[in-house]
């Protein structure tokens, strides 16, 4: 089922790390097996903020010595950070196997991303500007205090709450995705892809690389190989509703827009609130009605819709 | 049996049927036939009262609305429904119902009889399996909206999104702005008028009843053909219209009429209002 959402202030910045978690505490019935958030913050110049893992939580409970291999990997991490010219600024370490790094760095990132990622069991969750990614086992309200996302102020965000019906449940199969390896660019899914192999096996052929089995990175990584090519997200969009088949309604974020689209079957739902200064959407009504207690209007998108606005 | 037979004239269903029908059922005079179940609580239209649901989850709202119709409130005003979902389902009563703001999913499921208002939007599979009696929605209202509906009025003021009154069975949907795809879809029996734009496969697959629409339809379905309005169906649009202090935006004998365009020869046989006194 998964349950979905997504919230942009126009206006200003505010606390959108806690108001997207109550909007996905409100969905939990819809997937108590992980939750992501995808939130996005004022950005500073010339710095990128990282957010990575070097281990799954269950690896904790099976791993062989697996606490001192967590203390290896991340110094294997920091060292091939500086040897790619990295100027660190800050290390937080969020949990026992996931931290968040800011740095300065000069020209590309993908380099750097697939060096990082050569790391055994280290998976970069989000690397951007704005962009910050958190996801992990356990309902909203767990992840989000465990992450400190209370208190984070920004522009967008988008989240995720998964009931897992095609691949495991770890953190590698939790949503968002982040589109590899294009800063700032996440996504959220509800639903399913019936041509996943077919376009999993031509994206790989043009270098793309898939970290789960999970359907919805194929949506990141498909919108990723679009803008890759010059495709403005709009269009790529516009496009994923007659290439990808199945039944899906999905929700993706950049620096400073957001976005969502709807299959043409309209079979997984979306509810719509949108003002002047604040668009919110979700999977169902109760998550926006979270964050707006007052009478608001609301409405469906209808199928085959792309909408997307601009910070 | 004039009834039948004017019913018939309207244009009402598209075929003639066989055997024991919802003719009757279906007439202007149905409510002569409307039955309250033998166990229905007693309860007086002039006693009102409202309380705060808030705080209250779904099936906390629902057991109190039953308490209050037990002790024979038939006006009940809910405030802050908040999107809750499966509220206001099950009730086989005489009962004014009104929320004062938005429902969440399954809403108003197998009622049988209520009149029931809401101030706010609804969410997806409103009023799945209505029986009979009355439901406006003042605002939008999500996806499969009216689904296998067998009797009485269904009403959204704003826009519905897609498979409204999919494997309708009987009584009317009205919808006040546009549908989405699949609307009508298996339709069986009763009236849908959408004073709106209609989305792509518009009474895909239909085996009867009839469906209007005021704006544009973006493609029928299988084996759903457009038909030709008569004078005493756009009569009787309007007289329903007016009844929800509704318009046609350019008359109703203006209104698109689509039908099924095959006839199916092995549906004929639901007999609803026997049905409910059996049950």
């Amino acid at each position: 089922m998964c349950g979905i959402a997504g919230i942009i202030r126009r206006g200003s910045p505010g606390n959108i790390g806690e108001e997207m978690t109550s909007m996905l505490q409100s969905l939990k019935h819809r997937g108590p097996d992980s939750t992501g958030f995808a939130v996005y913050g004022v950005p500073e110049k010339n710095q990128f903020v990282m957010r990575f893992k070097v281990a799954e939580q269950e690896d904790l409970n099976s791993g062989f010595d697996i606490h001192q291999q967590i203390i290896d990997r991340r110094a294997v991490v920091d060292s091939r950070l500086e040897e790619m010219g990295a100027e660190i600024i800050s290390k937080d370490t969020v949990t026992e196997y996931a931290f968040r790094y800011t740095f300065r760095k000069e020209g590309g990132l993908r380099r750097l991303a697939d060096y990082i990622e050569d790391v055994e069991g280290a998976e970069i969750l989000s690397l951007g500007s704005a962009l910050e990614l958190v996801k992990d086992l356990g309902d909203a309200g767990v992840v989000s205090g465990q992450y400190n996302l209370g208190k984070f102020n920004g522009t967008h965000a988008v989240g995720h709450t998964r009931m897992a019906t095609e691949s495991d449940v770890d953190i590698r199969s939790a949503h968002p995705y982040w589109a590899y390896p294009f800063n700032d660019v996440a996504v959220v899914h509800n639903g399913q892809l019936t041509n996943y192999w077919n376009w999993r096996r031509t994206l790989e052929h043009r270098g793309h690389r898939f970290m789960s089995n999970c359907d919805s990175e194929l949506i990141a990584v498909y919108l990723a190989d679009k803008m890759d090519s010059g495709v403005e997200l709009e269009t790529a969009m516009k496009d994923s509703l007659d290439e990808l088949d199945g039944v899906f309604t999905y929700v993706v974020a950049t620096s400073d827009r957001l976005g969502m689209a709807k299959d043409l079957m309209a079979a997984k739902p979306m509810v719509l609130y949108e003002s002047d200064d604040f668009v919110a959407l979700a999977s169902e009504e109760v998550a926006i009605r979270s964050i707006f207690p007052h009478e608001i209007d609301t409405f469906d998108p209808y199928e085959g819709e792309v909408r997307v606005w601009q910070l | 049996m004039a009834t039948i037979e004017k019913s018939f004239d309207a244009g009402l269903h598209s075929e003639q049927l066989s055997g024991r029908t919802q003719e009757i059922f279906f007439s202007a005079e149905e409510d002569e036939n409307f039955v309250y179940p033998y166990n229905a609580f007693e309860v007086d239209s002039s006693k009102k009262t409202e309380f705060d649901a808030q705080s209250l989850d779904s099936s906390d709202i629902n057991l109190k609305i039953r308490e209050l119709m037990k002790e024979g409130y038939g006006h009940i005003v809910v405030q802050n429904p908040s999107a809750k979902h499966s509220i206001g389902v099950g009730i086989l009563n005489r009962l004014q119902l009104d929320f004062e703001g938005s429902l969440g999913y399954f809403g108003c499921g197998l009622v049988d009889g209520p009149n029931i208002r809401i101030s706010g939007r609804v969410g997806w599979s409103f009023a799945e399996n209505m029986m009979a009696g009355t439901i406006i929605v003042e605002k939008n209202a999500g996806s499969t909206f009216g689904a296998a509906i067998r009797g009485g009025d269904l009403v959204c003021k704003g826009d519905v999104g897609s498979r409204t009154g999919i494997d309708m069975k009987g009584g009317t949907i009205i919808v006040g702005g546009r549908t989405g795809t699949l609307s009508g879809f298996m339709m069986q029996r009763g009236r849908m008028i959408i004073l709106g734009d209609a989305g792509p496969n518009l009474g895909d697959s239909m085996y009867d009843g009839t469906i209007f629409v005021g704006g544009k339809i973006e493609s029928l379905g299988v084996d759903a053909v457009a038909g030709e309005i008569t004078e005493l169906e756009a009569n009787w649009i309007e007289r329903k219209l007016a009844l929800y202090g509704m318009k046609a935006p350019n008359g109703a004998a203006n209104l698109q009429k689509i039908v099924a365009g095959k006839q199916l020869w092995n549906y004929d046989n639901l007999e609803p209002t026997e049905k409910k006194i059996v049950l």
